[in-house]
Protein backbone atom coordinates (compact mmCIF):
# COMPACT_ATOMS: atom_id res chain seq x y z
CA UNK A 1 0.00 0.00 0.00
CA UNK A 2 1.53 3.32 -0.96
CA UNK A 3 1.07 5.92 1.75
CA UNK A 4 3.13 8.19 3.95
CA UNK A 5 5.62 6.60 6.37
CA UNK A 6 4.38 6.99 9.94
CA UNK A 7 6.16 9.81 11.72
CA UNK A 8 7.90 9.03 14.99
CA UNK A 9 5.89 11.59 16.95
CA UNK A 10 2.63 10.06 15.73
CA UNK A 11 3.97 6.62 16.63
CA UNK A 12 4.74 7.78 20.19
CA UNK A 13 1.29 9.35 20.47
CA UNK A 14 -0.35 6.08 19.38
CA UNK A 15 1.84 4.07 21.77
CA UNK A 16 0.89 6.34 24.68
CA UNK A 17 -2.80 6.11 23.78
CA UNK A 18 -2.71 2.28 23.67
CA UNK A 19 -1.00 2.28 27.09
CA UNK A 20 -3.54 4.72 28.56
CA UNK A 21 -6.45 2.74 27.11
CA UNK A 22 -5.19 -0.44 28.80
CA UNK A 23 -4.44 1.38 32.06
CA UNK A 24 -7.92 2.96 32.21
CA UNK A 25 -9.49 -0.37 31.31
CA UNK A 26 -7.55 -2.12 34.07
CA UNK A 27 -8.42 0.55 36.65
CA UNK A 28 -12.07 0.09 35.69
CA UNK A 29 -12.23 -3.72 35.51
CA UNK A 30 -9.23 -4.81 37.68
CA UNK A 31 -9.07 -8.17 35.85
CA UNK A 32 -5.29 -8.55 35.79
CA UNK A 33 -4.50 -6.87 39.14
CA UNK A 34 -7.04 -9.01 41.01
CA UNK A 35 -5.70 -12.24 39.45
CA UNK A 36 -2.08 -11.28 40.16
CA UNK A 37 -2.55 -10.13 43.76
CA UNK A 38 -4.69 -13.16 44.66
CA UNK A 39 -2.07 -15.44 43.15
CA UNK A 40 0.76 -13.76 45.09
CA UNK A 41 -1.10 -13.89 48.41
CA UNK A 42 -2.12 -17.54 47.91
CA UNK A 43 1.36 -18.69 46.89
CA UNK A 44 3.15 -16.87 49.72
CA UNK A 45 0.64 -18.35 52.19
CA UNK A 46 1.36 -21.87 50.89
CA UNK A 47 5.14 -21.32 51.19
CA UNK A 48 4.63 -19.94 54.70
CA UNK A 49 2.58 -22.96 55.80
CA UNK A 50 5.03 -25.38 54.15
CA UNK A 51 8.10 -23.93 55.86
CA UNK A 52 6.43 -23.44 59.23
CA UNK A 53 8.96 -22.29 61.78
CA UNK A 54 11.84 -23.93 59.91
CA UNK A 55 14.14 -21.77 57.83
CA UNK A 56 15.55 -22.47 54.39
CA UNK A 57 18.86 -21.61 52.73
CA UNK A 58 19.26 -18.22 50.96
CA UNK A 59 19.51 -20.17 47.68
CA UNK A 60 16.14 -21.85 48.22
CA UNK A 61 14.43 -18.67 49.44
CA UNK A 62 15.74 -16.65 46.47
CA UNK A 63 14.49 -19.34 44.11
CA UNK A 64 11.07 -19.47 45.77
CA UNK A 65 10.65 -15.68 45.48
CA UNK A 66 11.10 -15.86 41.71
CA UNK A 67 8.85 -18.92 41.43
CA UNK A 68 6.09 -16.75 42.93
CA UNK A 69 6.93 -13.89 40.55
CA UNK A 70 7.07 -16.21 37.49
CA UNK A 71 3.71 -17.88 38.06
CA UNK A 72 2.04 -14.62 39.12
CA UNK A 73 3.29 -12.98 35.92
CA UNK A 74 2.11 -15.95 33.87
CA UNK A 75 -1.36 -15.78 35.42
CA UNK A 76 -1.90 -12.06 34.78
CA UNK A 77 0.25 -10.64 32.01
CA UNK A 78 -1.39 -12.56 29.17
CA UNK A 79 -4.66 -10.71 29.85
CA UNK A 80 -3.58 -7.69 27.85
CA UNK A 81 -3.82 -9.57 24.53
CA UNK A 82 -6.20 -12.39 25.51
CA UNK A 83 -8.83 -9.83 26.58
CA UNK A 84 -8.68 -8.10 23.19
CA UNK A 85 -9.11 -11.47 21.45
CA UNK A 86 -11.96 -12.61 23.73
CA UNK A 87 -13.88 -9.34 23.37
CA UNK A 88 -13.29 -9.15 19.62
CA UNK A 89 -11.41 -5.84 19.83
CA UNK A 90 -8.22 -7.16 18.19
CA UNK A 91 -9.51 -6.01 14.79
CA UNK A 92 -10.44 -2.63 16.27
CA UNK A 93 -6.87 -2.11 17.47
CA UNK A 94 -5.47 -3.37 14.15
CA UNK A 95 -7.55 -0.76 12.41
CA UNK A 96 -6.52 2.09 14.71
CA UNK A 97 -2.82 1.60 15.48
CA UNK A 98 0.38 0.54 13.74
CA UNK A 99 1.59 -2.86 15.07
CA UNK A 100 4.64 -1.33 16.77
CA UNK A 101 2.49 1.10 18.74
CA UNK A 102 0.31 -1.78 19.97
CA UNK A 103 3.38 -3.78 21.02
CA UNK A 104 5.10 -0.95 22.88
CA UNK A 105 1.85 0.32 24.41
CA UNK A 106 1.06 -3.14 25.78
CA UNK A 107 4.69 -3.66 26.84
CA UNK A 108 4.53 -0.41 28.82
CA UNK A 109 1.28 -1.48 30.46
CA UNK A 110 2.68 -4.92 31.37
CA UNK A 111 5.81 -3.25 32.73
CA UNK A 112 3.79 -1.00 35.06
CA UNK A 113 1.65 -3.97 36.11
CA UNK A 114 4.53 -6.38 36.77
CA UNK A 115 6.64 -3.73 38.56
CA UNK A 116 3.73 -2.95 40.88
CA UNK A 117 2.97 -6.60 41.53
CA UNK A 118 6.65 -7.42 42.08
CA UNK A 119 6.89 -4.59 44.62
CA UNK A 120 3.90 -6.06 46.52
CA UNK A 121 5.37 -9.58 46.23
CA UNK A 122 8.77 -8.50 47.58
CA UNK A 123 7.23 -6.61 50.50
CA UNK A 124 4.94 -9.53 51.47
CA UNK A 125 7.69 -12.12 50.94
CA UNK A 126 10.22 -10.15 53.04
CA UNK A 127 7.65 -9.55 55.77
CA UNK A 128 6.32 -13.09 56.11
CA UNK A 129 9.00 -15.53 54.98
CA UNK A 130 11.30 -16.38 57.86
CA UNK A 131 15.02 -16.08 57.02
CA UNK A 132 14.68 -14.04 53.82
CA UNK A 133 17.04 -11.15 54.53
CA UNK A 134 18.48 -8.74 51.98
CA UNK A 135 21.96 -7.57 52.95
CA UNK A 136 22.84 -5.64 49.75
CA UNK A 137 19.75 -3.61 48.94
CA UNK A 138 21.25 -1.99 45.79
CA UNK A 139 21.75 -5.40 44.13
CA UNK A 140 18.22 -6.46 45.07
CA UNK A 141 16.53 -3.27 43.80
CA UNK A 142 18.37 -3.41 40.44
CA UNK A 143 17.58 -7.14 40.15
CA UNK A 144 13.86 -6.61 40.78
CA UNK A 145 13.75 -3.71 38.30
CA UNK A 146 15.63 -5.54 35.53
CA UNK A 147 13.69 -8.75 36.28
CA UNK A 148 10.40 -6.85 35.96
CA UNK A 149 11.41 -5.37 32.59
CA UNK A 150 12.58 -8.79 31.38
CA UNK A 151 9.37 -10.52 32.48
CA UNK A 152 7.19 -7.80 30.92
CA UNK A 153 9.12 -7.99 27.60
CA UNK A 154 8.93 -11.79 27.35
CA UNK A 155 5.35 -11.99 28.60
CA UNK A 156 4.09 -9.39 26.13
CA UNK A 157 5.27 -11.11 22.98
CA UNK A 158 4.30 -14.59 24.24
CA UNK A 159 0.83 -13.26 25.12
CA UNK A 160 0.47 -11.91 21.58
CA UNK A 161 1.31 -15.37 20.20
CA UNK A 162 -0.91 -17.43 22.50
CA UNK A 163 -3.88 -15.04 22.23
CA UNK A 164 -4.49 -16.53 18.77
CA UNK A 165 -4.38 -20.14 20.05
CA UNK A 166 -7.39 -22.12 21.29
CA UNK A 167 -5.49 -23.60 24.25
CA UNK A 168 -4.24 -20.25 25.50
CA UNK A 169 -4.59 -21.01 29.24
CA UNK A 170 -2.28 -24.00 29.28
CA UNK A 171 0.00 -22.87 26.50
CA UNK A 172 1.18 -19.68 28.21
CA UNK A 173 3.35 -21.04 31.06
CA UNK A 174 4.58 -23.92 28.87
CA UNK A 175 5.72 -21.60 26.07
CA UNK A 176 7.05 -19.02 28.52
CA UNK A 177 9.29 -21.30 30.57
CA UNK A 178 12.09 -21.90 28.03
CA UNK A 179 12.03 -18.24 27.00
CA UNK A 180 12.28 -16.82 30.52
CA UNK A 181 14.66 -19.52 31.82
CA UNK A 182 17.86 -17.43 31.23
CA UNK A 183 16.15 -14.52 32.97
CA UNK A 184 15.07 -16.68 35.91
CA UNK A 185 18.56 -18.13 36.40
CA UNK A 186 20.11 -14.65 36.44
CA UNK A 187 17.61 -13.03 38.81
CA UNK A 188 17.77 -16.00 41.21
CA UNK A 189 21.56 -15.79 41.26
CA UNK A 190 21.56 -12.00 41.76
CA UNK A 191 18.96 -12.28 44.55
CA UNK A 192 21.12 -14.90 46.29
CA UNK A 193 24.09 -12.47 46.09
CA UNK A 194 21.93 -9.70 47.58
CA UNK A 195 20.89 -11.93 50.48
CA UNK A 196 24.47 -13.07 51.08
CA UNK A 197 25.74 -9.47 51.27
CA UNK A 198 27.91 -9.45 48.12
CA UNK A 199 29.38 -6.17 46.85
CA UNK A 200 27.47 -4.43 44.05
CA UNK A 201 30.32 -5.00 41.55
CA UNK A 202 30.13 -8.77 42.08
CA UNK A 203 26.66 -8.81 40.53
CA UNK A 204 27.77 -6.86 37.44
CA UNK A 205 27.94 -10.03 35.33
CA UNK A 206 24.33 -10.90 36.16
CA UNK A 207 23.20 -7.36 35.38
CA UNK A 208 24.98 -7.44 32.00
CA UNK A 209 23.22 -10.71 31.22
CA UNK A 210 19.84 -9.29 32.25
CA UNK A 211 20.32 -6.12 30.17
CA UNK A 212 21.39 -8.21 27.15
CA UNK A 213 18.35 -10.45 27.61
CA UNK A 214 16.01 -7.43 27.75
CA UNK A 215 17.54 -5.83 24.64
CA UNK A 216 17.43 -9.07 22.62
CA UNK A 217 13.85 -9.91 23.61
CA UNK A 218 12.48 -6.38 22.98
CA UNK A 219 14.28 -5.89 19.64
CA UNK A 220 13.39 -9.34 18.27
CA UNK A 221 9.79 -9.03 19.53
CA UNK A 222 9.37 -5.61 17.91
CA UNK A 223 10.66 -7.05 14.62
CA UNK A 224 8.41 -10.13 14.74
CA UNK A 225 5.32 -8.51 16.16
CA UNK A 226 3.82 -7.30 12.87
CA UNK A 227 3.70 -10.89 11.57
CA UNK A 228 2.13 -12.18 14.80
CA UNK A 229 -0.35 -9.33 14.95
CA UNK A 230 -1.53 -8.89 11.40
CA UNK A 231 -2.43 -12.38 10.18
CA UNK B 1 -13.58 16.02 -1.37
CA UNK B 2 -10.20 14.47 -2.21
CA UNK B 3 -9.92 14.72 -6.01
CA UNK B 4 -6.68 12.70 -6.20
CA UNK B 5 -7.89 9.89 -3.94
CA UNK B 6 -7.91 6.43 -5.51
CA UNK B 7 -7.86 2.82 -4.31
CA UNK B 8 -7.04 -0.01 -6.67
CA UNK B 9 -6.69 -3.76 -6.20
CA UNK B 10 -4.96 -5.89 -8.82
CA UNK B 11 -5.19 -9.68 -8.99
CA UNK B 12 -5.87 -9.97 -5.27
CA UNK B 13 -6.19 -13.45 -3.86
CA UNK B 14 -6.49 -14.94 -0.39
CA UNK B 15 -6.38 -18.41 1.04
CA UNK B 16 -6.68 -19.76 4.57
CA UNK B 17 -4.81 -23.00 5.33
CA UNK B 18 -4.31 -23.51 1.58
CA UNK B 19 -8.08 -23.27 1.01
CA UNK B 20 -8.67 -20.54 -1.57
CA UNK B 21 -11.21 -17.90 -0.57
CA UNK B 22 -11.04 -15.82 -3.76
CA UNK B 23 -8.59 -15.08 -6.56
CA UNK B 24 -8.02 -12.61 -9.42
CA UNK B 25 -9.95 -9.79 -7.76
CA UNK B 26 -9.25 -6.46 -9.44
CA UNK B 27 -11.04 -3.16 -8.93
CA UNK B 28 -10.50 0.55 -8.67
CA UNK B 29 -12.44 3.47 -7.25
CA UNK B 30 -11.71 7.20 -7.20
CA UNK B 31 -13.11 10.03 -5.12
CA UNK B 32 -16.86 10.35 -5.55
CA UNK B 33 -17.26 6.71 -6.58
CA UNK B 34 -18.94 3.78 -4.87
CA UNK B 35 -18.04 0.12 -4.95
CA UNK B 36 -20.33 -2.80 -4.13
CA UNK B 37 -18.90 -6.16 -2.96
CA UNK B 38 -21.33 -9.06 -3.27
CA UNK B 39 -21.13 -12.83 -2.89
CA UNK B 40 -22.82 -15.64 -1.05
CA UNK B 41 -21.93 -16.53 2.55
CA UNK B 42 -18.29 -17.67 2.77
CA UNK B 43 -17.33 -16.08 -0.55
CA UNK B 44 -14.84 -13.77 1.20
CA UNK B 45 -16.66 -10.41 1.38
CA UNK B 46 -15.44 -9.69 4.90
CA UNK B 47 -11.96 -10.98 4.04
CA UNK B 48 -11.76 -8.58 1.09
CA UNK B 49 -13.03 -5.74 3.29
CA UNK B 50 -10.25 -6.42 5.81
CA UNK B 51 -7.66 -6.47 3.02
CA UNK B 52 -8.94 -3.14 1.66
CA UNK B 53 -8.70 -1.60 5.16
CA UNK B 54 -5.13 -2.90 5.53
CA UNK B 55 -5.73 -5.14 8.55
CA UNK B 56 -5.20 -8.38 6.61
CA UNK B 57 -2.47 -9.12 4.07
CA UNK B 58 -3.53 -10.51 0.70
CA UNK B 59 -2.12 -13.88 -0.32
CA UNK B 60 -1.09 -12.28 -3.62
CA UNK B 61 -1.73 -9.25 -5.80
CA UNK B 62 -1.38 -5.61 -4.90
CA UNK B 63 -3.53 -3.01 -3.22
CA UNK B 64 -2.65 0.62 -3.90
CA UNK B 65 -4.02 3.68 -2.15
CA UNK B 66 -3.17 7.03 -3.71
CA UNK B 67 -3.87 10.22 -1.83
CA UNK B 68 -4.60 13.68 -3.11
CA UNK B 69 -1.14 15.24 -3.40
CA UNK B 70 -2.47 18.79 -2.89
CA UNK B 71 -4.18 18.04 0.43
CA UNK B 72 -2.79 16.91 3.79
CA UNK B 73 -1.19 13.43 3.61
CA UNK B 74 -2.66 10.97 6.12
CA UNK B 75 -1.28 7.80 7.65
CA UNK B 76 -2.55 4.84 5.60
CA UNK B 77 -4.65 3.49 8.47
CA UNK B 78 -6.31 6.88 8.99
CA UNK B 79 -7.69 6.86 5.45
CA UNK B 80 -10.27 4.22 6.30
CA UNK B 81 -13.38 4.02 8.43
CA UNK B 82 -14.96 0.60 8.90
CA UNK B 83 -18.35 -0.52 10.15
CA UNK B 84 -18.95 -4.26 10.36
CA UNK B 85 -20.68 -6.81 12.59
CA UNK B 86 -17.32 -8.28 13.69
CA UNK B 87 -15.75 -4.93 14.64
CA UNK B 88 -16.30 -4.43 18.37
CA UNK B 89 -16.01 -1.27 20.47
CA UNK B 90 -14.23 -1.25 23.85
CA UNK B 91 -17.34 -2.07 25.85
CA UNK B 92 -16.13 -1.06 29.33
CA UNK B 93 -15.94 2.51 28.01
CA UNK B 94 -18.74 4.87 27.00
CA UNK B 95 -19.40 5.95 23.41
CA UNK B 96 -17.65 9.31 24.00
CA UNK B 97 -14.67 7.56 25.57
CA UNK B 98 -14.49 5.14 22.64
CA UNK B 99 -14.32 8.06 20.21
CA UNK B 100 -11.66 9.78 22.32
CA UNK B 101 -9.64 6.54 22.57
CA UNK B 102 -9.92 5.97 18.81
CA UNK B 103 -8.64 9.45 17.99
CA UNK B 104 -5.83 9.11 20.56
CA UNK B 105 -4.65 5.79 19.14
CA UNK B 106 -4.90 7.16 15.61
CA UNK B 107 -2.64 9.99 16.80
CA UNK B 108 -5.23 12.64 15.90
CA UNK B 109 -6.63 15.45 18.09
CA UNK B 110 -10.01 14.74 19.69
CA UNK B 111 -12.75 17.34 19.26
CA UNK B 112 -15.49 16.79 21.90
CA UNK B 113 -17.95 19.03 19.99
CA UNK B 114 -17.49 16.98 16.81
CA UNK B 115 -17.97 13.77 18.83
CA UNK B 116 -21.18 15.10 20.39
CA UNK B 117 -22.44 16.12 16.94
CA UNK B 118 -21.79 12.63 15.56
CA UNK B 119 -23.41 10.90 18.53
CA UNK B 120 -26.44 13.16 18.16
CA UNK B 121 -26.61 12.30 14.47
CA UNK B 122 -26.65 8.55 15.16
CA UNK B 123 -29.17 9.14 17.98
CA UNK B 124 -27.25 7.82 20.98
CA UNK B 125 -26.39 11.24 22.43
CA UNK B 126 -28.59 10.80 25.56
CA UNK B 127 -26.69 7.56 26.39
CA UNK B 128 -23.24 8.85 25.37
CA UNK B 129 -21.74 8.48 28.87
CA UNK B 130 -23.06 4.94 29.50
CA UNK B 131 -20.70 1.98 29.00
CA UNK B 132 -21.12 0.44 25.53
CA UNK B 133 -21.78 -2.98 27.13
CA UNK B 134 -25.15 -1.63 28.33
CA UNK B 135 -26.26 -0.75 24.76
CA UNK B 136 -28.65 -2.82 22.66
CA UNK B 137 -27.26 -4.38 19.47
CA UNK B 138 -28.88 -1.60 17.40
CA UNK B 139 -27.31 1.10 19.58
CA UNK B 140 -23.93 -0.60 19.29
CA UNK B 141 -24.28 -0.54 15.51
CA UNK B 142 -25.08 3.18 15.63
CA UNK B 143 -22.06 3.78 17.90
CA UNK B 144 -19.90 1.96 15.35
CA UNK B 145 -20.89 4.56 12.74
CA UNK B 146 -19.73 7.37 15.04
CA UNK B 147 -16.50 5.39 15.67
CA UNK B 148 -15.91 4.99 11.92
CA UNK B 149 -16.68 8.62 11.05
CA UNK B 150 -14.98 10.53 13.88
CA UNK B 151 -11.78 11.04 11.84
CA UNK B 152 -13.75 11.90 8.65
CA UNK B 153 -12.18 9.08 6.61
CA UNK B 154 -11.76 9.59 2.86
CA UNK B 155 -12.65 5.89 2.37
CA UNK B 156 -15.67 4.50 4.24
CA UNK B 157 -16.05 0.72 4.19
CA UNK B 158 -19.35 -0.79 5.32
CA UNK B 159 -19.81 -4.53 5.78
CA UNK B 160 -23.51 -5.41 6.06
CA UNK B 161 -24.30 -1.75 6.85
CA UNK B 162 -27.94 -2.20 7.89
CA UNK B 163 -27.54 -5.11 10.32
CA UNK B 164 -29.37 -4.66 13.66
CA UNK B 165 -30.79 -1.27 12.64
CA UNK B 166 -34.42 -0.14 12.86
CA UNK B 167 -36.15 2.21 10.39
CA UNK B 168 -34.62 5.36 11.88
CA UNK B 169 -31.17 3.78 11.97
CA UNK B 170 -31.48 2.75 8.33
CA UNK B 171 -32.36 6.34 7.40
CA UNK B 172 -29.28 7.63 9.26
CA UNK B 173 -27.06 5.15 7.42
CA UNK B 174 -28.51 6.12 4.04
CA UNK B 175 -27.69 9.77 4.84
CA UNK B 176 -24.14 8.82 5.88
CA UNK B 177 -23.67 6.87 2.64
CA UNK B 178 -24.96 9.77 0.54
CA UNK B 179 -22.56 12.15 2.28
CA UNK B 180 -19.61 9.79 1.80
CA UNK B 181 -20.35 9.57 -1.94
CA UNK B 182 -19.79 13.33 -2.09
CA UNK B 183 -16.75 13.32 0.21
CA UNK B 184 -14.66 10.36 -0.91
CA UNK B 185 -14.97 6.66 -1.67
CA UNK B 186 -17.70 4.35 -0.36
CA UNK B 187 -17.23 0.58 -0.33
CA UNK B 188 -20.21 -1.57 0.70
CA UNK B 189 -20.17 -5.34 1.19
CA UNK B 190 -23.66 -6.79 1.34
CA UNK B 191 -26.10 -9.28 -0.11
CA UNK B 192 -28.82 -6.65 -0.23
CA UNK B 193 -29.24 -5.95 -3.96
CA UNK B 194 -31.98 -3.33 -3.57
CA UNK B 195 -29.83 -0.33 -4.60
CA UNK B 196 -27.43 -2.16 -6.90
CA UNK B 197 -27.89 0.30 -9.77
CA UNK B 198 -26.69 3.23 -7.64
CA UNK B 199 -23.12 1.85 -7.32
CA UNK B 200 -20.36 2.78 -9.79
CA UNK B 201 -18.60 -0.58 -9.64
CA UNK B 202 -19.29 -4.10 -8.40
CA UNK B 203 -17.08 -7.00 -7.31
CA UNK B 204 -19.00 -10.27 -7.45
CA UNK B 205 -16.96 -12.75 -5.39
CA UNK B 206 -19.11 -15.69 -6.55
CA UNK B 207 -17.17 -15.46 -9.82
CA UNK B 208 -13.74 -15.31 -8.14
CA UNK B 209 -13.25 -18.68 -6.51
Amino acid sequence: MSAARPSFRLFLRSTGAVFLKDLRSELRTRYAVSALIMFVVTTISIILFSLGSEGASPDALSGMLWVVVFFAAMSGLSRTFVMEEERGTTLTLQLLAPPGAVFFGKLLFNLVLVTGVNAVTVVLYSAFINGFVIRTMSIFVVTVLLGSIGFAAAATVIAAIIARANTRGTLYPVLSFPIVLPLLLSVIDATRMASEGAFFGEAAGEFQLLISYIVVVIVSSAMLFEYIWKD
Amino acid sequence: MNPGLRIAGKDLRKEFDRRPVFRDVSFSASAGETLLVTGRNGSGKSTLVKIICGVLSPGGGTLTVTQDQDGPVREARNLFGLVSPYLQLFDEFSAVENLSIAMGIRGLPFDPAAADGLLERVAIYPRRHDPVRTYSSGMKQRAKYAFALIHTPPVLVLDEPMSNLDGDGTAVVRAVMAEQRRRGILVVATNDMSDIETYDGRIDLNERR
